[in-house]
């Protein structure tokens, strides 16, 4: 396992290219983190930012390279990948028929204490359906935040957070590293993430 | 996600708020089976005989509309992404949300089917035999159903299309719980017509599970 200084690295990108629509989005692409790191992915739209998260999730085959999470490749074993990792697309997976902590408690997220921190404790009992979308946005990164410590891919995790709730995000992003977990960010800023890998994709990457 | 449990409550409970799509499947059971008597005309004794398929095929049909939501709304919401990348097979999610389906859709067709053939004429000495093939059938048609909803799930047309799918794939199991019934009308064994429906759902099952499973792994891509 490759490593940096004494710590080993968890998550190894080794080469990886994207083709979508006949159209190379990124090639060559290689990176690697140890534990308690994050990089953060910046491009303009369409320069396969979230390709690449769904690459590295196992969503989406890569045109080449691999993917290895503590030092297995994740599609050849992904069971024990699949076990750390928590991917937030771009789409929330909230049911609207559903109340805040139902949605919740169905991805085995029962802690009342997510609810306060994500400040959704006095929407626990509404039906998803009433929350805005940046209060959809915050029940979704509560999700995530049930499962610390492993590796979170996180595809614009900001998006429709007011000014308090960014700040939320950034304190859970920092706790979650300093338990030792990584993560991968797709945002066009690396806002909140001062020490990330920067990984920019564009024209020539 | 907490377990394959948690799926079927989850999609149990979501169908249950959402009365309409539920209670629109067993409105079109309802509503199919009554108008027959207006289209064959009110002979007691031909509606009494083609009952048995009557009430068969309105359940299949019954079935089939029901099916584009099976995983377009985890689909459109993002959780197929999230039940995608479960460690878990995906097999079993598929499994538990063809088991909801059928409770929310497959299970009311077979509790009502007794009184629609009762409006059929038909002979109700055999009304167990007609529970009885719709309660092995109807779960085939959901996992049938769920090779179908799975594969046209990146159509925009996708209702019409899944019917094309999943008619032809039940046609099976519906002759031979139609011929069970037939069978029991007619004074002969049943047991070999239902044996043979059970085989089908037990050698089915598998098959229907992989495919549903591998269409939905390329719907996320």
């Amino acid at each position: 396992m490759a490593g940096d200084g004494e710590r080993p690295h968890l998550l190894e990108a080794a080469n990886l290219a994207c083709e979508r629509g006949g159209r190379l989005l990124f090639e060559g692409l290689s990176f690697s983190l140890p534990p308690g790191a994050a990089a953060v992915v910046t491009g303009e739209n369409g320069s396969g930012k979230s390709s690449l998260l769904r690459i590295v999730a196992g969503l989406l085959p890569a045109t080449e390279g691999r993917v290895a999470w503590r030092g297995e490749d994740c599609r050849r074993e992904p069971g024990r990948w699949r076990r750390e990792m928590v991917f937030l697309g771009h789409l929330d997976a909230v049911k609207p028929a559903l109340s805040v902590r139902e949605n919740l408690a169905f991805w085995g997220a029962r802690d009342e204490k997510l609810l306060e921190e994500m400040g959704l404790a006095a929407l626990a009992g509404l039906p998803a359906a009433m929350l805005s979308a940046g209060q959809r946005r915050r029940l979704a990164l509560a999700r995530v935040a049930a499962r610390p410590g492993g590796c979170w891919l996180l595809d614009e995790p900001a998006a429709h957070l007011d000014e308090t709730s960014s700040g939320r995000l950034e304190r859970m992003i920092g706790h979650h590293l300093a338990q030792g977990g990584i993560a991968v960010v797709a945002a066009h800023t690396a806002r909140g993430l001062g020490d990330a890998l920067p990984i920019r994709l564009g024209p020539g990457t | 996600m907490t377990g394959i449990g948690a799926l079927v409550a989850r999609d149990l409970a979501l169908a249950v708020r959402r009365r309409g799509e539920a209670g629109l499947t067993l409105a079109f059971f309802v509503m199919a089976a009554a108008i027959f008597p207006f289209g064959v005309g009110p002979d007691p004794l031909l509606l009494g005989s083609i009952a048995a398929g009557v009430v068969w095929v309105t359940a299949l049909l019954a079935s089939t509309i029901s099916l584009d939501h099976l995983f377009r709304g985890d689909l459109e919401d993002g959780s197929l992404e999230i039940l995608v990348l479960d460690h878990r097979p995906l097999e079993g999610v598929v499994a538990a949300k063809c088991l909801a389906h059928w409770l929310a859709t497959g299970l009311p067709v077979v509790a009502l089917a007794p009184l629609m053939a009762l409006l059929l004429n038909f002979d109700m000495d055999a009304w167990w035999v007609l529970v009885l093939s719709l309660a092995i059938g109807t779960p085939a048609l959901s996992l049938a159903g769920s090779v179908g909803a799975s594969l046209v799930l990146g159509a925009r047309r996708g209702g019409a299309l899944t019917g094309l799918v999943v008619l032809p794939l039940c046609l099976p199991v519906m002759v031979f719980g139609v011929g069970a019934v037939e069978a029991a009308l007619a004074g002969r064994p049943v047991l070999p017509h239902i044996l043979i429906e059970a085989a089908i759902l037990v050698a089915g099952a598998p098959l229907a599970l992989k495919a549903s499973a591998a269409a939905l792994r390329i719907a996320v891509e």
